[in-house]
Order: C-alpha cells, then sequence, then structure tokens
C-alpha cells in the first residue's frame, strides 16, 4: 500500500516524530534546548538541511554507485550544512553564537543521514521532498517542546517572555545537562502511554 | 600540571558525553552490554586521538594556508571519513585480532559526533598541537568511562522491572541524567586544581 504525499508529508508528526519515535539526533536535542528560541533555531536549521539533501539525493539516486553511497551522501549534506553555517553568521549571528558547535554538527545528525538511507535513495524527489519537510517540521516542534519545558522549569520563562508568578523560584536543575537527560526521558515515557497509530 | 587539569576537565569535570553532549547516539545505541560498551570505548579513544592529529594540521597547513577556513566542516567530516575507512583497512590487514574486536564499531564511529565535535572544538579552543592531542585522547577516555558505567547499570534493567511506558530509551535517559547528576558534583574539583596551578 502506497502512501499520498499527504500522508509521507504527516508521519513526520506523529508516526515517526523524531527525536521521540525515531530514537536518533539526541545530541543536538539534549544541548540546544535550554531556551525555547535555541530549540526553534536549531529545528529550522536541521528542516532546510533535511529538505534540501533529500530533494539532491532523491534526484541523483541513479547516478550514485551503491558502494560510496553513504560517502556521497555526507558530502551532500555537508555542503547544505556549511550554507546553513555561512547564512546564520550573516543574518541570525546571535543564536549562531549561542548554538555554535553545534551548527557544524548538524552533519553528523543521525536523523539526516537515516532519511537518506532509508528513505530518499530508495523514492522519488517528491516523495522524499515531503518526507523531509515532514520529519524535519517535526523535529523542529519536538525541539520546541521539550526546550519551553526547560525553559519553563529552568527560568520561569517561555520565548524570554515571564509567564510564571512572582514568587517562582527557577529550577536550575532544568537548565543543566542532568536535567536535559531527565526530562527528555521523562516525556519520551508520557509519548510511549499513547499509541502510535491514532 | 597543565596537563593533570586539562586531563581532570575532560575526563570528569567536562565529560564529553554527560556534561557536553557529544556522541549521544552510540552512548545510547551500544550501551546494553559491557563488554560491546568497552570495545565502542576503546575504539573511540582510538579514532579520537588519531582523527584530531590529522584535522589539526589539516586545519593549520591547509585551510588557513589557502583562507577557506569557512570549509572546515565539510573537509573534517571528508578527512575523518577517509581515515576511519583507512584504519579499518589497515586493521583487517596487520592487526587481525584488534580488527576481530574493533571492526564492526568503526563504520559506526564515522557518524560519531564527539570526534567531529572535538577536532572542531580544539580549533574553536585555540589549541596548541600537544594540548589538542592530549585533550582529544582524555576526551575518548571520559567518554570510554561513562560508557562502561552507563553499560553496566543498564545490563540490570534485564532482571529489574520497569513500568512499560519507562522500557528501554526512557529509563535509559533517566538513568543518564542521574550519572550526569554525579559527574555534576566534580565542577568543585576543578576549581580546587585550578588555585593550586595559580599558586
Amino acid at each position: 500500500m502506497k502512501k499520498s504525499l499527504f500522508q509521507e508529508f504527516f508521519k513526520g508528526f506523529w508516526e515517526i516524530l523524531p527525536p521521540f519515535r525515531l530514537v536518533l539526533g539526541l545530541c543536538p536535542t539534549l544541548a540546544v534546548t535550554t531556551l525555547a528560541e535555541n530549540g526553534l533555531g536549531m529545528g529550522i536549521a536541521t528542516t532546510f538541511v533535511l529538505f534540501f539533501s533529500n530533494i539532491l539525493i532523491a534526484s541523483l539516486k541513479s547516478v550514485i554507485p551503491k558502494k560510496v553511497r553513504i560517502a556521497a551522501f555526507v558530502i551532500i549534506i555537508a555542503t547544505f550544512v556549511v550554507v546553513v553555517e555561512l547564512v546564520m553568521k550573516a543574518y541570525f549571528f546571535p543564536i549562531s553564537q549561542k548554538l555554535g558547535l553545534f551548527i557544524p554538527l548538524i552533519v553528523v545528525n543521525c536523523i539526516i543521514l537515516g532519511r537518506a538511507e532509508a528513505f530518499a535513495s530508495k523514492n522519488s524527489v517528491l516523495r522524499s521532498a515531503a518526507d523531509g519537510l515532514g520529519v524535519g517540521l517535526g523535529f523542529t516542534m519536538s525541539l520546541v517542546l521539550i526546550s519551553s519545558i526547560r525553559e519553563l522549569l529552568g527560568q520561569g520563562t517561555i520565548f524570554g517572555f515571564g509567564v510564571m508568578w512572582s514568587g517562582f523560584e527557577p529550577f536550575g536543575f532544568m537548565a543543566q545537562a542532568p536535567g536535559a537527560f531527565v526530562s527528555l526521558g521523562m516525556i519520551l515515557a508520557l509519548i510511549n502511554l499513547v499509541p502510535k497509530k491514532l | 600540571m597543565e596537563y593533570i587539569v586539562l586531563a581532570v576537565n575532560a575526563i570528569l569535570v567536562k565529560n564529553i558525553l554527560l556534561a557536553q553532549y557529544l556522541g549521544n547516539c552510540p552512548f545510547m545505541g551500544v550501551s546494553k552490554k559491557t563488554d560491546t560498551a568497552a570495545g565502542m570505548g576503546m575504539a573511540v579513544i582510538f579514532v579520537m586521538t588519531f582523527a584530531t592529529f590529522i584535522t589539526w594540521f589539516v586545519h593549520y597547513y591547509f585551510l588557513v594556508t589557502f583562507n577557506i577556513e569557512y570549509l572546515q566542516t565539510i573537509v573534517f567530516i571528508l578527512v575523518i571519513a577517509a581515515l576511519v575507512q583507512l584504519i579499518e583497512m589497515f586493521l583487517k590487514k596487520s592487526v587481525p585480532a584488534l580488527y576481530r574486536s574493533l571492526g564492526i564499531f568503526l563504520p559506526l564511529i564515522t557518524t560519531n559526533c564527539a570526534i567531529l565535535g572535538v577536532a572542531v572544538l580544539v580549533i574553536t579552543k585555540d589549541f596548541s598541537f600537544l594540548q589538542s592531542i592530549m585533550y582529544a585522547f582524555f576526551s575518548g577516555i571520559g567518554f570510554a568511562l561513562a560508557l562502561v558505567i552507563f553499560a553496566g547499570i543498564r545490563e540490570r534493567f534485564e532482571i529489574s522491572h520497569i513500568p512499560a511506558a519507562f522500557k528501554d530509551m526512557s529509563i535509559a535517559l533517566i538513568t543518564a541524567g542521574i550519572i550526569a547528576m554525579a559527574f555534576y558534583g566534580f565542577k568543585g574539583l576543578d576549581t580546587s586544581l585550578k588555585s593550586i596551578l595559580i599558586k
């Protein structure tokens, strides 16, 4: 049974929602989610790379020899990452400073290589574009969710706006590394309670 | 003395897995058994030191000379991928015993963000050549240490009762959080070591 283009797009939002259903790409998920703004920036950068690398890989799939396909995918992905890196440095300097090391590390984000290998190298360009955009936006959504929770508990704000009552004592633990692991684990458990097929 | 501080920092205080969030995919992926975790740890120490050694030269004698530092990401990942392939072929031919124990982990290492992360990190931190190599080596040891501890705990999950929703990844992440909390305690060590150094 083949999925429609629409289903291909929407599966990234629930069925294979990264990083919860597809437990890949944990490093950026843990590292940059201290502020909602950072989570959003990282998500959009990853979506851009995922979308364009999926399109390019799907259109080149008959040209790339099977044996060197991983190396070819990595080069294609790395090219788009360099584009993102330069664009962010030129136009979004403050956020690129905050994300720092994790922008070049989009190259080794397993979600992108995983989609290239599992989907784009086997499907048409249009389907791969839908898949890339869906998974990318799903990832952005998850990052914003995790980082909003961490920002809310760690600093009492969301996207920089104070939303907690005045006597609220920020929960410093959430902004640190242990808080990242524990909050991701908790959200994962909550999502596991809901069945995969809605 | 400077190198002791660097070592303590890289292994305990700023542990690459638990404080810098690098290399978490293999951390979750190959930590189900202690011996596979130890094998992966060894492979990472080896490749990380070697890769940093090469990328440091590539950066200062190739990228800087030709003024193309903006291509750093693409050049580094290619160098690392080629290096991993070379190490794999070399080990297969000349040290088959080592290849049998590390071989299966090597392809996985190319997409381990800790390797690329450390290679980029030593450049951004402006480390000298010797500092870079030491930092990479000790970061690798820190990675192996955290991985083996984590795998040891995870083996126990097999025989314990865990609620269905928490099974597998979820409980693993929470455990990692608790280990990270323990490592967080080493922060004090860093300050006291630095104060000794200043005296």
